[in-house]
């Protein structure tokens, strides 16, 4: 197992891409932050605590999405649903920043950008992620990156607010 | 006339065990000794490893015939019966038209003569139509040959009916036989009212619906003098009423079928049809009595209640499928396999008491001697085999032992002097 | 898991995971748009032998906010006595594609006799006397949610009051609040019980008046008319004067108590006083959580990869 990002380089990423969602959406309001579970769930609250430090005049809210009943896979593999999805209120005419910790082959935000269509219609998604790890099997591309980290199928990437570590 | 020698095997009949050659000509047994010459012998039956012993006779059988032949005929009935070694069976009389006429019977017999596997015993109705209101014309059907009266598949409801019949019959030297089930406690059952019934969500057959009726005829019996048969008792109680009914010197016999010294109502868990019976398998307890009951005399006879089923009509829910089993083919591996009895009570179980309980103690379940007519069952008590339905001569496949491994099997039967089985083949 | 027939076939584990998927069935059902793809392209057939339109829409619905394709026979027992036998009717419609069979039939194992026939999964909606499990895991998700036992039912009281005896709803629910951990008490006349109580997890008593203070959940089962016909009642007035819902017996169940009915109500029999007027009834609640739970047996059976786990 090898430590490719400490605490201190996450941190300074999540800052960086808080500072780049302000700019590229000029400031923060009608956005609304939804975490991927699990593993974004944690990197969406730390986002929208950082959003609503820069801009404290605005609120972010901020939500869970679990996608176990979009995946494509259903049927094939076990699944076992995380926590309930908690989003609250309408969808319409938000900017929703969408946010995992791991982009890999593509198929969970796939599945994310279905499920919030049963929620509204959102003016725009965008993609959030602290690490793209490439082998992406759809077109699927994230708009804010903590850290391009190429790896090989067979390896595991774990992402936590203590750092990311690849095995 | 043709010589038939049954070789290597050790008799078997109420008067002992022995080892010895049967020698049979003309329809009779002509010799019984250790070492007989088969040089004429016109066909040598292999009895090595077997009891050779009087033939088996069920007091029980479900022909089917006239009414149901898609189930069983008489023909394909006769032909299990003597593949399990079975050289008479009584036939029921729940066919349509039932036994209540000397034509049903005189037809039923014919059809058993033109078979030619075992003898078919027709039994009389106790009522018209089995509909429990008139009696039935005991005395044209005694003359015909009938020895055994019974409404099966039903008991006789009325209690003054019942002591008419039997005060009817008394001079007539026939029997009546009883299916003790008193009706207003069983209406809807399926199978036996207990822990399982009651977790399955099935309405119960009470043990108290065969025994009140037991009750009842034990003392009418007592009253008229005249002897009773029960049909295939399944309650541990029951079975203690009939031990002290006997201990008193009333004349009553008693038949239990291997179903109900076999299987419990635990094989209803998966609502299999196959397992519904009437009356009911039940208890771990009940069963125990009922081998207690075959080890001491108090029940006389094994009979099958051989009752073939269709199919398709055993493949609907519970509730709505027939009761009953099939039987003639594997009575006697049960019998071997489940009663720790001596092997010699087991054969007169299965053949000279029902014998004399049918009235045909004449030329069936005869001791194995010089003159005797001859009916014989050549078993292999060791034989181990495995149940198969597709494999079973009945027409029907309503067997309850699928895939159960069981020990005795019958490998020759000899039905007037004539091999109507050979190595477990029919030869008709 | 394959089938779900019985509610003895799932483990404690098994109740709480389904009971834990209906909730995110029931946040489904909140959405703007409450359908998401999971089961599309699965066929669920409801095979009703025995009507029930409230138990048939509940399933339907539930299917297809899975997404799955739904066929619904409603088979009258005349078009079965025209000779077709429950294999025939099974093989045929199952020749169609049929990934799961909703079944509720009058007679008591007539699901568990289908399985045989087909591959496909077989949930029962109520067969005979003997089970109606989705009914049991609704009741059971009512009384989670309602006193907030999100981790079991020990210590909880609940009294199931009525006709056991021929009520399938009893011989699941007495099995799930028992598996759950919660004290089971049978309250009915002796002629309504079943002949053995031998390996239920219950208590009995014939006095519910001495019993309501102490309950956490009063579950009235539906006392039909036909029991007085088979002489097993004297009358429907006796039983509401013994075992009935009324007024002052509602008043003495503990504030938080919940009430609880399978329906329909037979009003004035088990039911005197008003629902409507009852601040522990969930009755509806009942009603309600049935689309969430029948989604979460759904899913679990045909797209949680649940029989995968079990094989790996």
């Amino acid at each position: 197992m090898r430590t490719v990002l400490t605490a201190d380089d996450v941190r300074r990423a999540l800052t960086r891409i808080a500072h780049e969602i302000v700019e590229r959406n000029q400031g923060i309001e009608g956005l609304a932050v939804v975490g991927l579970q699990r593993g974004g769930v944690w990197m969406a609250k730390e986002l929208a605590g950082l959003l609503s430090a820069i801009d404290p005049e605005h609120d972010v809210p901020l939500g869970s999405l679990d996608v176990s009943f979009h995946r494509d896979d259903v049927g094939l593999r076990p699944i076992v649903p995380a926590s309930v999805t908690d989003i609250a209120g309408s969808l319409d005419g938000r900017t929703i920043v969408l946010v995992d910790d791991v982009l890999f082959t593509g198929r969970t935000v796939r599945a994310a950008l279905e499920a919030l269509n049963e929620y509204g219609r959102p003016s725009a998604v965008q993609l959030a992620v602290l690490v793209d790890r490439g082998h992406r099997e759809l077109p699927i591309r994230p708009d804010f990156v903590g850290k391009n980290l190429p790896t090989s199928r067979d390896e595991l990437v774990v992402a936590t607010a203590d750092g990311v570590t690849i095995q | 006339m043709s010589r038939l020698v049954i070789r290597g095997g050790t008799v078997l009949d109420q008067t002992g065990e022995r080892a010895g050659d049967v020698v049979i000509e003309n329809g009779r047994i002509a010799a019984v000794g250790e070492k007989v010459d088969t040089l004429a012998a016109d066909t040598v039956l292999d009895a090595k490893g077997c009891n050779v012993s009087p033939g088996f006779v069920d007091l029980h059988v479900h022909l089917r015939e006239p009414g149901k032949e898609e189930a069983e005929t008489i023909e394909t009935g006769s032909r299990a019966a003597a593949l399990g070694g079975f050289t008479a069976v009584v036939a029921m009389p729940n066919t349509d038209p039932a036994h209540d006429t000397v034509s049903v019977v005189d037809f039923v017999r014919a059809q058993g003569a033109k078979a030619g596997l075992c003898e078919v015993l027709p039994s009389g109705c106790i009522t018209v139509g089995r509909a429990g209101t008139q009696l039935a014309p005991f005395a044209e059907l005694a003359a015909s040959g009938v020895h055994l009266f019974t409404d099966d598949g039903n008991g006789v409801q009325d209690p003054q009916l019942m002591r008419n019949a039997l005060e009817y019959a008394g001079p007539l030297g026939i029997v009546l036989a009883q299916h003790c089930e008193v009706a207003a406690l069983t209406k809807g059952a399926v199978m036996h009212e207990g822990a399982c019934c009651s977790r399955l969500g099935l309405p119960g057959w009470p043990s108290i619906a065969e025994e009140l009726m037991v009750m009842r005829d034990i003392e009418l019996v007592r009253l008229t003098g005249v002897p009773m048969h029960f049909l295939h008792l399944s309650t541990a109680r029951s079975v203690q009423m009939v031990r002290a009914a006997k201990a008193e010197g009333l004349r009553i016999t008693a038949e239990a079928t291997p179903h109900h010294f076999t299987l419990t109502d635990e094989q209803l868990n998966g609502y299999d049809p196959v397992f519904k019976v009437n009356p009911p398998l039940r208890t771990r307890a009940d069963i125990d009595a009922i081998k207690a009951g075959l080890a001491d005399g108090t029940i006389d006879a094994i009979a099958t209640d051989h009752a073939p089923h269709a199919p398709h009509t055993k493949e609907v829910p519970l509730d709505e499928a027939p009761p009953g089993m099939l039987g003639l083919e594997t009575a006697l591996a049960l019998a071997i396999s489940e009663l720790q009895m001596p092997l010699a009570k087991v054969v007169a179980a299965l053949s000279w008491k029902p014998a004399a309980i049918a009235g045909v103690a004449d030329r069936h379940g005869r001791p194995i001697a010089v003159g005797e007519p001859a009916n014989l069952t050549v078993f292999d008590p060791n034989q181990q085999w495995t149940v198969v339905p597709a494999q079973l001569a009945s027409k029907s496949r309503n067997t309850p032992y699928a895939g159960r491994p069981v020990r005795g099997k019958v490998r020759h039967t000899i039905l007037n002097g004539v091999a109507v089985v050979v190595n477990g083949t029919a030869t008709r | 898991m394959k089938h779900l027939l019985a509610i003895d076939d799932l483990s404690a584990d098994d109740i709480h995971r389904l009971l834990e998927l209906t909730d995110h069935m029931v946040e489904i059902n909140s959405r703007p748009i409450p359908k998401v793809p999971a089961l599309r392209g699965k066929n669920v057939v409801s095979l009703f032998f025995e009507d029930s339109t409230r138990t048939r829409t509940s399933f339907d619905t539930a299917a297809k906010r899975l997404s799955a394709d739904t066929m619904n026979f409603t088979v009258s027992s005349s078009s079965v006595s025209k000779g077709e036998s429950l294999r025939d009717t099974i093989e045929t419609i199952a020749a169609m594609g049929v990934d799961a069979f909703v079944v509720r039939h009058r007679s008591s194992g007539a699901p568990a006799m289908i399985t045989r026939w087909t591959n496909a999964s077989i949930i029962n909606a109520g067969d005979g006397w003997h089970q109606h499990p989705t009914q049991a895991l609704l009741d059971c998700y009512t009384i989670r949610t309602g006193l907030n036992r999100r981790d079991g039912f020990d210590g909880l009281h609940i009294a199931i009051v009525g006709d056991i005896r021929h009520s399938r709803v009893a011989r699941s629910d007495v099995q799930a609040f028992a598996a759950l951990g919660a004290r089971v008490t049978l309250v009915a006349p002796p002629t309504l019980l079943p002949p053995s109580l031998q390996g239920w997890p219950v208590e009995v008593s014939h006095d519910l008046d001495s019993l309501l203070p102490d309950l956490d959940v009063l579950y009235l089962l539906r006392v039909q008319r036909e029991r007085m016909d088979e002489a097993l009642l004297p009358s429907l007035h006796e039983y509401s004067q013994l075992y009935g819902l009324t007024d002052a017996r509602a008043a003495r169940l503990a504030p938080h108590a919940l009430v609880m009915h399978p329906g329909p109500m037979n009003r004035g029999v088990e039911m005197v006083a008003d629902p409507g007027e009852l601040p522990g009834s969930v009755i509806l609640n009942q009603v309600t959580n049935g689309v969430a739970v029948r989604m979460a047996v759904l899913f679990w059976l045909l797209g949680s990869g649940s029989d995968l786990a079990e094989a790996s």
